[in-house]
């Protein structure tokens, strides 16, 4: 054995220091470049006209109501679309009926269909000369340039994000716990909520994490039909982009700063609830020696 | 519980899984839906439990009609092939599972107590507290039976109960399955598509090809009398040659068959490699050894009759037999059934 261990072998693939170094270089420059560099921009305009300003840019009542707004629209459209997604991966994968592999495609239509393109067909059903136009006027709905119209475009723009987490998830799961609870006498409820949820609860909320940071930050579909109507239909996206024509360049990155930091604090609270799963249950973040009978 | 399946019925878009199936289980006894893959016997097992509705035919528990009773209310203990036993909870948790979502209201005190009897049961005592995925493959399957019968069910229903284990972990479940099945004396039914597993744990053997059933009986009467050729080549080991009928008697080369029965022409006699051995002369198939295998409990000759047809046949470790050699398989017992 020592005599073998002296041998100096060939390196695996990739498993010399250079070109380790490499790689790990590539990796941190891209970053540093594309991912940190522009967030510390961010921040250092922000406050490059003093703290005084910061503070007076936030605490503007349309700022203040662009936040508001955000986060409202945040507030009803990810649980409607995280109890839609997960919904949507149940039947998908639990059930057969016909059109299944149709409803698959139609849920990713979101993806792949531009988000103004979105707000455009929005525009065309519901707006006045739209096809339910008429009939929205009449009972005096307002669907467009106002608050519904921006939570049905973030809406539709982040429709698959909690399905897509899911459905592979519950189809390599399979039926069998579900099967497994009902026969042992759980109704369908009880199967939901303590056997299906807690095995798809993380993948779910990393799909509501990506839906949420999505639904604070669309912009094309928005813009479409919110009609940019300052301190009333402005979400916090399109009133940064008003500030930075306005030529309020630090304003605007004070606006996009929240925006950002909205996006940390999705990002440190899903870290927190993991790492508190993760305390709670030890199998399922680390798995342990399993015991083996076979050996004897 | 009796179990009475009535011409039981099921497709699966145009495929007929199950094609009017009809069977008694006695209450207390272990019996065995044999059959290869495609057969129907998971199918049929699925549908006593209710995890799939029968297009026809009626289900029967003892007197009630149970066909369209749902799979929550059948009161069937179920154990899946693998496992299906819930991660996120520990073997405990597991067991008690059907207990706490009873309708049957029962105190923690008593399902605490019910949770240690049965990890007594399956020898399993002092896991209570490991995630599934902290136990081995036999121990999961036997926390999986623990939790199938914390509910006391009527029936229990294993699906492939040993398929994703290895040999050794196999035949200790079973005879272990064995002892439990005979200290509860609990109405089983099981689906293998191994054979041994079937013939070693069960009381009596359904076996079934193309969703329907082509035998049933004790272990004993399907091994020792084989209603059709598939049985026979299902259960095991075995040769097919062809011989000639003339007058009751089946020829193959020098050896003679009696064939009650069979009108004279083509019939396809079955042999098992024990029912053959090895003579270097004298009435038989003249053949040429073409390779030998030896196995601990004896010798397995490879053989090239006359006629150009392969043979085995199992001969005693004594026998000395070389390859190329020439000589006799003669026959010692023979199953005919007509050519197909």
């Amino acid at each position: 054995m020592s005599a073998t261990a002296k041998i100096k072998r060939p390196p695996r693939v990739g498993d010399n220091p250079l070109f380790r170094t490499i790689l790990i270089a590539v990796v941190l420059v891209v970053t540093a470049l594309f991912i940190v560099a522009p967030l510390a921009v961010i921040g250092f305009h922000a406050f490059s006209q003093g703290w005084q300003l910061y503070a007076a840019t936030i605490a503007h009542p349309d700022t203040v109501h662009a936040i508001m707004l955000t986060v409202v629209t945040a507030l009803i459209a990810v649980p409607i679309n995280t109890a839609f997604g997960v919904a949507a991966a149940w039947a998908i994968t639990k059930f057969d009926f016909p059109g299944r592999r149709l409803l698959l495609v139609v849920i990713e239509i979101p993806f792949s269909i531009s988000p103004i393109v979105a707000g455009v067909a929005y525009l065309f059903v519901y707006g006045l000369q739209g096809l339910f136009g008429e009939m929205l006027a009449d009972a005096d709905i307002k669907i467009l340039f106002a608050l519904p119209g921006i939570v049905l475009a973030s809406m539709f723009v982040t429709a698959p994000f909690v399905a897509r987490e899911l459905i592979p998830l519950m189809q390599a799961q399979g039926r069998d716990l579900e099967e497994a609870a009902t026969s042992l006498g759980a109704s369908g409820w009880r199967t939901f909520f303590s056997v299906t949820l807690p095995n798809i609860r993380w993948a779910m909320l990393y799909g509501v994490v990506l839906c949420n940071a999505r639904v604070m930050g669309e912009f094309g579909a928005v813009s479409v039909v919110s009609g940019n109507i300052r301190g009333q239909t402005n979400t916090l996206p399109l009133h940064i982009e008003l500030l930075y024509h306005d030529y309020q360049t630090a304003g605007s990155f004070a606006a996009a700063s929240i925006l950002a930091l909205l996006a940390v604090v999705t990002l440190a609270a899903k870290v927190a609830l993991e790492r508190r799963g993760a305390g709670r249950r030890p199998a399922l973040a680390a798995p342990v020696a399993v015991l083996t009978e076979n050996a004897k | 519980m009796k179990i009475r399946l009535d011409s039981v019925e099921k497709s699966f878009d145009s495929f007929r899984a199950v094609r009017g199936v009809s069977l008694e289980v006695e209450s207390g006894e272990l019996v065995a839906l044999l059959g290869p893959s495609g057969s129907g016997k998971t199918t049929i097992l699925r549908m006593v439990a209710g995890l799939e509705y029968a297009d026809g035919g009626s289900i029967h528990f003892g007197s009630v009609d149970a066909t369209d009773i749902p799979v929550r209310d059948r009161g069937v203990g179920f154990v899946f092939q693998h496992y299906a036993l819930f991660p996120h909870m520990t073997v405990d948790e597991n067991i008690a599972f059907g207990m706490k979502v009873s309708k049957q209201k029962r105190s923690k005190a008593q399902i605490d107590a019910r949770v240690a009897d049965l990890l007594r049961l399956v020898k399993l005592d002092g896991l209570g507290s490991r995630f599934p995925a902290q136990i081995s493959g036999g121990q999961r399957q036997r926390v999986a039976l623990a939790r199938a019968l914390a509910v006391d069910p009527k029936v229990l229903l294993l699906d492939e109960p040993f398929g994703a284990l290895d040999t050794n972990v196999r035949r200790d479940l079973r005879r272990w399955l064995r002892e439990i099945h005979q200290e509860l004396g609990i109405t089983t039914l099981f689906v293998t598509h191994d054979q041994e597993e079937a013939l070693d744990l069960a009381d009596r053997v359904v076996i079934l090809n193309d969703g329907q059933i082509v035998q049933e009986g004790t272990p004993e009467e399907v091994c020792r009398q084989p209603s059709s050729a598939f049985v026979m080549k299902f259960l095991g080991d075995t040769n097919k040659l062809k011989a000639m009928v003339t007058s009751g008697v089946a020829a193959i080369g020098n050896a003679r068959i009696e064939a009650p029965g069979f009108p004279d022409g083509a019939v396809d006699v079955f042999l098992r490699p024990a029912d053959l051995d090895w003579a270097n002369e004298g009435e038989g198939i003249s053949a040429t050894v073409a390779r030998v295998i030896d196995k601990p409990s004896g010798r397995r000759i490879l053989a090239v009759t006359e006629s150009g047809e392969a043979v085995e046949l199992d001969v005693a470790p004594e026998t000395v037999v070389t390859a190329q050699q020439r000589g006799v398989v003669t026959i010692e017992r023979a199953r005919l059934f007509a050519s197909a």
